[in-house]
């Protein structure tokens, strides 16, 4: 299994997630984000954290205008399986591939911290190491985590299940305590906590390293 | 010719920015103030020389980057050549 992860100017989680990645099985490659295509035969993209472009204008606004998100949406739009993490949940919201937005925290705060979630769906191939409703510890570290969705939205995304975790106490403003939520196909999955930054003991625990495992896991045909 | 784009939150969209600068007017004594709403202008210089099309390339660019339509809204002002 093979997994690309795109690289802006101002990235700053890409080679977390690269070990991730790698310390799940898969083999990464990094996308520039000049670079107008994907490489053959990713099955997984991977958006990470950081400072995209230093979040001018708006978070992932300038990121999500860039060639290489033309071709991550092509990518997303033939089934593949697309996951941002803080700042690429923003970039995937502003690209449009994930509905609603990201506003600023609150109470106005950067926050960063080890958050208690909720795994609030296990049916998609990145919450399929999971227990339903389990409780686990990813770090969050985001000034602009504020999930804000109009109320017709926040329904169906319930109704369909496609809220894959949920604060487990209140952190940032988000509604209904929104942490990531899924596309329609649930291939595509934004998230602000940080499984990468938790898959290994001298991070302090492992609990992200199961959205990896379980990924390729759920990817590799039975 | 120079266009302005105003960027506001929609009604509805809650702001804790705004919230926050009210507070901050009270503190400073200008009681009275009943909402804080903040938003940016972007200021455009164009070669165009054509008002209604500036005006409707301007409004395109502000739907496709300067504004996130999900929860801004925006107004297009032709300042003048």
């Amino acid at each position: 299994m093979k997994a690309g992860v795109v690289v802006f100017p101002g990235s700053n989680c890409d080679r977390d997630l690269v070990v991730a990645f790698e310390g799940a099985g898969f083999q990464v490659e990094r996308i520039w984000h000049k670079d107008s295509d994907v490489p053959q035969g990713v099955d997984v993209i991977g958006i990470p954290g950081g400072f995209s472009f230093g979040d001018y204008l708006r978070c992932g606004a300038i990121a999500a205008r860039s060639p290489v998100c033309r071709a991550v949406a092509d990518f997303a739009g033939r089934g593949g399986f697309v996951l941002g993490i803080c700042n690429g949940f923003q970039v995937l919201t502003e690209t449009g591939l994930l509905p609603g937005a990201l506003m600023r925290n609150a109470n106005l705060r950067f926050v960063c911290k080890n958050a208690e979630v909720e795994v609030t769906t296990t049916d998609s191939a990145y919450t399929a190491g999971y227990v339903p409703s389990e409780r686990v510890v990813l770090p969050v570290a985001h000034h602009d985590g504020n999930y804000v969705a109009e109320d017709a939205l926040l329904d169906r995304l319930e109704a369909e299940d496609r809220v894959a975790f949920r604060y487990a106490q209140p952190l940032n403003g988000s509604m209904r305590g929104i942490a990531g939520i899924l596309s329609e196909n649930r291939r595509v999955l934004g998230m602000m906590p940080h499984p990468e930054r938790r898959v290994d003991t001298v991070q302090g625990g492992e609990d992200g390293a199961r959205l990896f495992s379980g990924l390729i896991g759920a990817l590799i045909p039975a | 010719m120079k266009a302005r784009v105003h960027v506001m939150l929609k009604d509805g969209v809650l702001d804790p920015q705004g919230e926050a600068v009210r507070h901050a007017l009270g503190a400073l004594g200008f009681d009275g103030v009943r909402s804080v709403r903040q938003g940016k202008v972007v200021e455009l210089e164009l070669d165009a020389s054509d008002e209604a099309a500036a005006r409707d390339e301007v409004a395109q660019m502000a739907d496709r980057l300067l504004a996130n339509t999900v929860i801004e809204k925006f107004d297009v002002e032709i300042v003048g050549s």
